[in-house]
């Protein structure tokens, strides 16, 4: 058994290699986010000049330039871009912890309770700010809870919890409509925010504690990376590896819903960005090691792309929930027609 | 070298109402090879994962040297015990030197960096396993007996001193179980792993193992070396089958043969014509 030195020379080259794809492949993500955060700030409806986005930045007061990048488009890039790194991230850490691409929160229902819980505390308890996250954080927890429990019988099989998910999500849905409705004085922008998501009228105030949510849970999250990299080989073989499954479980759960509540509470349950970003992230060339930071990334992406298309290279202005649906929608379709093939999970 | 003791006192486990395992007390020997048989359902896997603390006793307790392994810190437990599971998941499109790279988690913390050490043991693991040239293919593309053959490279990268492997030849055709199973062998004695394993194949386990488990009803009837353990009675109480043992010429271990009801050499019905058997 004794092993010749070339052998484990290309072993350990073979790993530099593919940690250095790893990271080429987050610098790429990392730039693309910065240039669509750039792109957001400078072209809108008219051309702002970079020099003048900076005068901006720095606190300076550029006339004509001031409000329509200060109070319009940072905010709304700020907000596209925490909002999708929490998306992103939680969406795969379910998504790995479950080991199935629909185990997604935004699939089983958790993004659909944050966001009643918000239009509820929004509409009928006239409540505002961290008040609502609050409201939306509990909710999420809530419902994964009860998914959780609707569908273990002699422990959780991933169909199920999905099928549970994917109707206690409906209910949900039909509740934001019914508070909706109830509230005449609601614009149709609006009611698309808690029903597909938008980051319409974001305010750089109400950022904060979304910042502080992002960095608490996502760190805890990321502390996570090697259990839950573990638990993709089965939980028995986690388990043998010294994880323990059940306290993992309760903090990845808590983690992600905690991230995915508050950004709901900020720009609603923006479709399928947490469900597709993993998937995405997974498929990039070279991607390999953990998926949480590429898929985080990802979703910045998506909300940063997907609302700039929807608000200027559409024919009308949709609010970004719309577009990254019309991605996501036709890739849920595809897994679940995966399923019923194979008769199991896929 | 210090051998770990692994032994099991008044063991008693299940799942739901059901008891599957019923007062079980076994001392595995440390150094050796310890194969476990029994019927469908008499709780040889039950056992198995009960020793490695997948499942929790309900009465009873599971003891590395002398000492409870629910009162052992998780990653030192999975430092001394390793444990291959009977179907194990390889995420899509894993490298066998990434897989084998995860045995190294319980040497590892939550930032630690990876360690020359750490590929040291990764690399001895592939060598060990004669999957040095598949390292960089991913696992969908391997024949079934390659793929064991990784997952035991990831165990053995976890370098504990006692493997448990729940029918590690299942799904494989028989010169690749022969290979998994002097795979073992081979451990075992360079290395002095102490190796149980859970086995279908009678006359494997028997030919495999120093010593041999018969288990029936969540319980233990039998145990010793193999000749004295695989026996006409043993096999009519725990199979409830007729069968006749004979000794392999090659391997001098004992070989179970099945009686059914047919197919005698005493039949007195005559052969079918022009169908040689």
């Amino acid at each position: 058994m004794t092993l010749p030195a070339p052998a484990l020379d290309a072993l350990i080259g073979n790993r530099r290699r593919r940690l250095s794809r790893r990271r080429l492949v987050i610098a790429l993500l990392l730039s693309i986010v910065a240039a669509l955060f750039a792109l957001t700030l400078v072209l809108g409806q008219s051309y702002t000049s970079p020099g003048d986005v900076i005068r901006v930045l720095l606190g300076e007061d550029v006339p004509g330039a001031g409000f329509t990048v200060g109070q319009l488009r940072l905010p709304r890039a700020v907000l596209s871009v925490l909002a999708g790194l929490s998306f992103g991230l939680g969406g795969a850490a379910f998504q790995i912890m479950l080991r199935n691409p629909l185990a997604s929160p935004d699939i089983i229902g958790i993004s659909s309770g944050a966001s009643a819980a918000a239009v509820f505390a929004i509409v009928v308890l006239s409540l505002d700010g961290p008040a609502v996250s609050v409201f939306a954080v509990a909710a999420g927890l809530g419902v994964a809870l009860l998914v959780y429990a609707l569908s273990s019988r002699n422990g959780v099989a991933g169909t199920r919890l999905i099928l549970v998910g994917i109707g206690v999500s409906a209910m949900l849905e039909s509740f934001i409509l019914y508070v909706l409705s109830g509230a005449p004085a609601w614009t149709l922008q609006e009611a698309l925010r808690w029903l597909t998501g938008s980051v319409n009228g974001a305010q750089l105030d109400q950022m904060l504690p979304l910042l502080v949510a992002l960095a608490g849970f996502g760190g805890l999250l990321l502390s996570r990376t090697r259990d839950l990299e573990a638990l993709r080989l089965g939980e028995d073989t986690a388990a043998a590896l010294g994880v323990r499954i059940a306290r993992t479980r309760i903090v990845v759960i808590v983690a992600a819903v905690g991230m995915i509540a508050f950004a709901t509470a900020m720009a609603g349950p923006i479709a399928f960005v947490a469900f597709l970003s993993g998937p995405i992230a997974a498929r990039l060339p070279g991607s390999n090691g953990s998926l949480l930071v590429p898929a985080a990334l990802t979703g910045a992406i998506l909300v940063l792309a997907g609302d700039y298309c929807g608000q200027f290279l559409l024919p009308s202005r949709y609010p970004v929930g719309v577009v990254t649906g019309a991605l996501g929608a036709p890739y849920l379709i595809f897994l679940i027609v995966r399923i019923n093939r194979s008769g199991g999970s896929p | 070298m210090t051998l770990h003791a692994l032994t099991t006192s008044g063991l008693s486990a299940g799942y739901g109402d059901a008891v599957i395992l019923d007062g079980l007390d076994l001392a595995v020997l440390p150094g050796r090879i310890t194969v476990i048989v029994g019927a469908n359902a008499c709780g040889k896997s039950t056992l198995l994962r009960a020793m490695s603390r997948l499942i929790a006793p309900r009465r009873g307790q599971v003891l590395l040297d002398g000492k409870s392994i629910h009162h052992i810190p998780s990653r030192e437990l999975a430092r001394t015990l390793g444990l291959l599971p009977q179907s194990p998941i390889a995420p899509e499109g894993i490298t066998v030197a990434d897989l084998v790279s995860r045995g190294r988690h319980p040497h590892q913390g939550a930032f630690a960096r990876w360690t020359r050490g750490d590929d040291e043991a990764v690399a001895a693991a592939l060598a060990a396993t004669r999957t040095i040239e598949l390292a960089e293919r991913p696992m969908d593309e391997l024949s079934g007996g390659q793929r064991q053959r990784a997952w035991i490279a990831m165990a053995l990268a976890q370098q504990t001193e006692v493997l448990l492997l729940d029918e590690p030849t299942t799904f494989l055709d028989i010169s690749h179980q022969i290979e998994v199973l002097d795979l073992l062998t081979d451990l075992n004695q360079t290395r002095g792993t102490t190796i149980v394993m859970v086995l279908h194949d009678l006359n494997l386990a028997a030919r495999y193992a120093d010593e041999l488990v018969a288990m029936a009803g969540g319980r233990l009837y039998a145990c010793g070396r193999p000749e004295e353990v695989l026996t006409e009675h043993n096999v009519r109480h725990v199979f409830g089958l007729e069968s006749r043992i004979i000794i392999d010429p090659t391997s001098g271990r004992p070989i179970m043969l099945p009686i059914g009801r047919h197919r005698m050499a005493t039949d007195s019905r005559p052969a079918r014509s022009g169908h040689p058997d």
